[in-house]
């Protein structure tokens, strides 16, 4: 059996080709009210009084509860919960569902109608009477650090927190004043709006006679949301059951606990009805957190080669309006990664988190390490203008170990990267590009001084992925553990079944774990269910997120296959009348070393273990073991992105003409699946160098909400793009990596740096994100001497 | 007021109010979820189906303009538990992550093949501009849609 | 979002719609495909008390010639428009604009008469009739009139149409072999443009221009220039002359005034070749 290595198509596809698959929104029950949101149309303001006697006599309207109404009525014991207080001395402004006496950004819940249908509930929210005061707002994330405002009165900073990593400061000071190059860059990470296809949505069922809540969300957490509500409700997590139906894309947006779930639980067991919330699309921008919204400046200091001998960074991060689960820890994902695949004698990173009266922040597609790589990258190709060699070659010149294999080295961020390959993995993707030939067109259209020229861009990423080491996480004052759970059993049929607390939202798990289970088991993958998304089915897990689905969950599957191959084996060894020790596996078949027809199949053991007539003894009936794995380190996956794009200099429009892909994340268990991530990443990283931004005012409205004019790509924009892998693997079991989230981090850096090639002739050396027309026109204007 | 269509084949009539979307109406009223909602603003497509044979936005009719119209949702593509070739093609070329944008998609695709037989790959990269998708980057869609029509069959 | 309630109303011909608006006055709207007026109710930033459904008037869906003219009912689709011969033969700017508004699916809905009455500057079907030099059939409790497009689009979304009056027909001059050209920038496909140019050639050259002001416009700079023999570039250079364009996230007004003069300049260069 070799399913692992396959393109196997995927199970979940008949469904959700046909509509069958049910996410949230499909999913109709009797007696349901739907909640409508109030919401703020300022981003600080002091809430004077609330108007609901229209709104309470609209048809259909059940209720209208404002948050001082909320909160007389006890709903939960605690505000939101922020997991990841990432300083002993964090500031973290209590964060409840509604806001009762002060608003702190624009689409803030003020008050919350119960209607019986969304149509209502729509007409019933516009009635609400809501008198403000406004506040002075802290409109962006350089008003935060100026700090003239604060946004939240009873704070007098808008600093939130200060962490740093400078393992050992003389020696950074050392690089940087015996340095013979050194770069000093500024990059700005905009927010941006995760946007996944499909809105949130909430549905909580309470039972008919009370006491226990089902909820229904588009979560990627449904195990962690269930220990959070617990924590803020007060309800015993005995009473509750999550369940993450289909989940249409999450990114890191359904990674959360929110306002409207802990409503939706809370209110339902409170009323005894089904409570229920679809977020409008032009909602998400309030009522989903966003992603990046950093500053950040980044030093490198290189002897007269061009090598490495110091990097500093410092970040200042928008946090939004409050902490959300883990708010201040994306910055930290990144810390790690700023020295990128590089060889980095010293290294020092400092962070502070501010305060904004925006849509608080949280984890988006990377989380933290696109950011990073991305300054590390647009850093390392001044650093080649600098030293006047290529990009390419300032690359080679500082690879770890020189570009060639290792495992477990210890990096200047005080990290153990587990495997890498630099070199060939660079070379390959040069090769796969034709990097000479592009540049000798570049150099022709140069030469004839084209209208539409020619950048050409590189990314050599490195990320973190397999969150975590729980040990690590603890460390980091994380408030969980990075472990994963699997249960596997082969049913008396012959059938496995499989349980796994890793929750999918498009990553096709049930087809890799199948192909997985398949293998290691030696049963047709077709033969294995995979169960999941469910807290009652699968009641430990820590969910999908940190591309750590496969790393963790997917090899504590695979440690669950063995322990079940072990147990079977004593078992056949007993049917066999042979040594434990003398049974051979292979194939699902037991044979006994030396006596080829002396076999059994795994299935039979498996209905022998139920009907348990003839067990060794001592050995328990059934086939069904469990695993709950802990990583012993992070993976690292690496991968060379090559972008290159044409410019119109006359409009300043940028459009990507080709894509090259290298990535390494180790064994792929699915190569399609690996494709299909990569593709999906990094159009969603193309998107943040070339289209997308949330754009505040200086009030703190959101321009552009909806996707109207918040500029999700579509397919007319992009290019097919041309992927290939290397292959180093892990120090895991299965040697395996992760994906999900390594396009987005290499691509946003390949294509500013391609921009910043094609424009290198006018001496323009950094382009903000977006790269819209109309900044690039203008760069180019501005170097040309400015009339228009 | 009363609405009555034919869905997938079938006349279905309900009572709606006049402003009820004719997504809202295929999902709420006759219970066929498969038509999806991304966006308040006609943008993303998820709600794709057919009406009379061509790709529409049903977040953008209401169900009284589609009175009397024949309208043919995803769950009535291939029916019978078949898949559809395009469906097949999506499968096929892993032209879908988390199926939400898929039934759009999909339904846009064969409206797009249906008008322009012999599209290139260009021509399918425009023809579903008004489609939008979070996870594929769009590669594995042209991909499955070349694959049923155009110059890549 | 969902729209606020209303009465809907179907009318049977454009007499008895004519008749709907006379009776609600400024409570009524004509729905026709809806591409312009549902996104607006959807936010409820239109919030009609009566909304008076034409769309089922298939005698005012065609594309006919009329022999100095092809003559186009108000509720031809822009699908038909794009893929009429007719059209394409005779009036391609027409057509090939049709071709480029929205998305497939808008085009299988949206109307030409809907998309002229709603006046968008951004919008492009305005600036194709423009260029093309076309005229509108109103027709209101008085009978039909006549309008030159140069005189329908009166301010900011508002047209030459009055309350109680609806679009039957419009009506674009023959161009068969004269030059064109339509030049649409934007960042997405689907988008409105953030600038568009259509460029109509022969005795009388016309430029409209999109979202270069607070109404759809000809560049009457351009024009002149066009018609006194000014070659492409120099022609181009005044294309933002005297244009008030809107700023916003994709463009300010200078950026703006500088794409009308790039794609102007091309679009003469194109219809010339």
């Amino acid at each position: 059996m070799n399913a692992i290595g396959t393109p196997m198509k995927r199970r979940e596809d008949p469904k959700l080709l046909t509509g069958e698959g049910k996410f949230v929104d499909d999913i109709q029950v009797a007696g349901q009210l739907w909640m409508g949101m109030v919401r703020s149309p300022f981003a600080h303001a002091k809430i004077e009084s609330i108007d609901a006697s229209a709104a309470e006599d609209a048809p259909g309207v059940h209720a209208v509860y404002t948050g001082a109404q909320l909160q007389e009525m006890e709903l939960w014991i605690a505000p939101l919960p922020c997991a990841w207080p990432v300083t002993d001395d964090m500031v973290n402004p209590p964060h409840f569902p509604v806001a009762a006496e002060e608003v702190h950004h624009v689409g803030e819940i003020v008050a919350v109608v119960l209607a019986d249908s969304r149509y209502e509930a729509a007409d019933a929210a516009e009635l609400v009477v809501v008198d403000y005061e406004p506040l002075p707002a802290v409109a962006s994330i350089e008003a935060a650090v100026a700090d003239e405002a604060t946004a939240h009165s009873e704070l007098d900073s808008n600093k939130a927190f200060h962490w740093p990593l400078i393992p050992d400061p003389e020696a950074l000071d050392a690089a940087f004043a015996n340095a013979v190059h050194t770069v000093d860059a500024r990059f700005v990470q905009q927010r941006l709006i995760p946007a996944p296809m499909e809105p949130r949505g909430v549905l909580a069922i309470p039972s008919p006679h009370g006491g226990e809540i089902t909820l229904y969300s588009a979560t990627q957490v449904p195990h962690i949301l269930k220990v959070m509500i617990a924590a803020t409700s007060g309800i015993s997590e005995a009473k509750l059951r999550i369940i993450a139906p289909a989940v249409g894309g999450g990114f890191g947006a359904k990674l959360n606990v929110n306002p409207d779930e802990l409503l939706a639980v809370t209110l339902a067991n409170r009323l005894g009805r089904p409570v229920r919330w679809t977020e409008p699309r032009s909602e998400a921008a309030f009522s989903t957190h966003q992603g990046r919204g950093q500053l950040q400046h980044i030093e490198l200091a290189a002897d007269a080669d061009g090598k490495l001998t110091g990097v500093r960074v410092h970040i200042d991060a928008d946090m939004g309006a409050y902490m959300m689960l883990i708010t201040p820890g994306v910055p930290l994902l990144g810390s790690f990664l700023y020295t990128g695949v590089y060889d980095v004698p010293a290294f020092g990173f400092t962070c502070e988190g501010h305060f904004t009266n925006l849509t608080p922040t949280d984890a988006y597609r990377g989380a933290g390490r696109p950011e990073a790589s991305y300054a590390i990258e647009r850093a390392m190709d001044l650093l080649a203008l600098e030293v006047g060699v290529g990009p390419d070659e300032i690359r080679r010149r500082n690879f770890l170990a020189g570009g060639e294999a290792f495992e477990n080295l210890d990096v200047a961020s005080t990290l153990t990267f587990d495997s890498g390959h630099y070199g060939p993995n660079l070379e390959r993707a040069l090769e796969l590009a034709d990097y000479e030939g592009l540049r000798a067109e570049q150099k022709r259209r140069r030469d004839a001084g084209e209208r539409i020229q020619m950048g050409i861009g590189l990314c050599t990423y490195v990320e973190i992925c397999g969150l975590a080491p729980s040990r690590a996480l603890g460390g980091l004052n994380y408030g969980a553990g990075g472990w994963e759970h699997a249960t596997v059993r082969l049913l008396p049929t012959g059938k496995a079944e499989v349980v796994s607390g890793s929750t999918p939202h498009g990553q096709g798990h049930e087809t890799s774990w199948s192909q997985i289970v398949g293998d290691k088991l030696g049963i047709d993958p077709a033969d294995v269910t995979v169960l999941h998304s469910d807290t009652a089915i699968s009641p430990l897990g820590l969910d999908t997120y940190g591309s750590r689905s496969l790393s963790v969950g997917g090899v504590a599957i695979a440690a669950a296959c063995d322990k079940v191959v072990e147990k079977a084996k004593l078992i056949a060894a007993h049917s066999l009348e042979a040594s434990p020790d003398d049974i051979q596996f292979e194939a699902g078949v037991f044979s006994v070393a030396g006596s080829p027809d002396q076999t059994v199949a795994i299935q039979e053991v498996a209905f022998g273990a139920f009907t348990a007539h003839d067990l060794p003894d001592g050995i328990e009936p059934n086939l069904q073991e469990q695993v709950s794995f802990d990583p012993p380190n992070f993976a690292f996956p690496f991968g060379t992105h090559v972008a290159v794009v044409d410019i119109d200099e006359e409009t300043g429009e940028v459009r990507l003409t080709d894509y090259i892909a290298v990535d390494d994340c180790g064994n792929q268990i699915n190569p399609m699946i690996v494709d299909g991530q990569v593709h999906g990443g990094i159009v969603q990283g193309v998107a943040q160098a070339l289209w997308e931004e949330a754009v505040y005012d200086d009030d703190g409205n959101c321009q552009n909400p909806s996707l109207l004019d918040y500029l999700v790509p579509s397919a007319a924009e992009v290019p097919s793009i041309v992927t290939d892998s290397t292959i180093t693997p892990s120090t895991n079991p299965l040697g395996v990596k992760g994906v999900g989230e390594a396009g987005t981090i290499g691509s946003a850096a390949a294509v500013i740096n391609a921009i910043c090639d094609g424009l290198s002739p006018h001496g323009i050396t950094d382009m903000l994100m977006p790269a819209t027309p109309q900044r690039v026109w203008r760069a180019i204007n501005d170097a040309k001497g400015g009339a228009a | 007021m009363k609405v009555e269509m034919t869905v997938n084949g079938e006349s279905r009539s309900a009572d709606v109010e006049p402003r009820t979307l004719l997504v809202h109406f295929l999902r709420d009223d006759l219970g066929l979820t498969g038509t999806n909602i991304g966006c308040d603003t006609s943008s993303c497509g998820a709600c794709t189906v057919h009406i009379d044979g061509e790709s529409v936005k049903s977040c953008t009719v209401l169900a009284v303009q589609a009175d009397g119209a024949d309208v043919t949702t995803i769950e009535g593509l291939a029916g019978g538990g078949e898949l559809h070739p395009m469906q097949e093609a999506f499968m096929e070329c892993h032209g879908l992550q988390c199926g939400y944008c898929t039934p759009g998609m999909v339904m846009a695709a064969t409206s797009l093949l249906s008008e322009n037989p012999d599209v290139d790959e260009a021509g399918v990269r425009e023809g579903l501009e008004g489609n939008l998708c979070r996870c594929t980057g769009y590669h594995n869609i042209v991909k499955a849609v070349l694959s049923v029509g155009g110059d890549g069959s | 979002m969902i729209p606020a309630a209303f009465d809907y109303q179907v009318a049977d011909s454009a007499d008895a719609a004519v008749a709907a608006l006379v009776s609600h006055g400024d409570e009524a709207k004509l729905l026709a495909g809806g591409h312009s007026l549902i996104p607006l109710m959807r936010f409820r930033l239109a919030t009609p008390a009566v909304l008076v459904d034409i769309g089922r008037l298939s005698d005012l869906s065609y594309i006919t010639d009329a022999g100095d003219h092809i003559a186009i009912g108000a509720l031809t689709r822009h699908r038909d428009l794009e893929t009429s011969e007719l059209l394409g033969a005779q009036a391609p700017l027409m057509a090939a604009v049709a071709g480029q508004v929205g998305d497939p699916q808008v085009r299988h809905r949206g109307t030409l008469g809907g998309s002229l009455a709603h006046g968008d500057p951004a919008s492009d079907l305005p600036a194709a009739l423009l260029a093309c030099g076309g005229s509108l059939v109103a027709r209101g409790p008085n009978g039909d009139r006549t309008i030159d497009a140069a005189d329908f689009f009166t301010g900011f979304l508002e047209t030459a149409l009055a309350a109680d009056e609806m679009l039957t027909e419009i009506r674009v001059p023959k161009a068969a072999g004269i030059g064109w050209s339509f030049q649409k920038f934007n960042r997405r496909a689907q988008d409105w443009a953030i600038v568009g140019a259509a460029v109509q050639l022969g005795d009388a050259p016309k430029v409209a221009l999109i979202n270069m002001g607070s109404v759809p416009m000809r560049s009457a700079a351009v024009e002149a220039a066009l018609a006194s023999g000014a070659a492409a570039s120099d022609a181009a250079s005044v294309a933002g002359d005297g244009a008030e364009p809107p700023e916003d996230l994709n463009g300010d007004a200078e950026y703006r005034r500088h794409l009308a003069r790039v794609l102007v300049g091309r679009g003469i260069e194109e219809a010339q070749s």
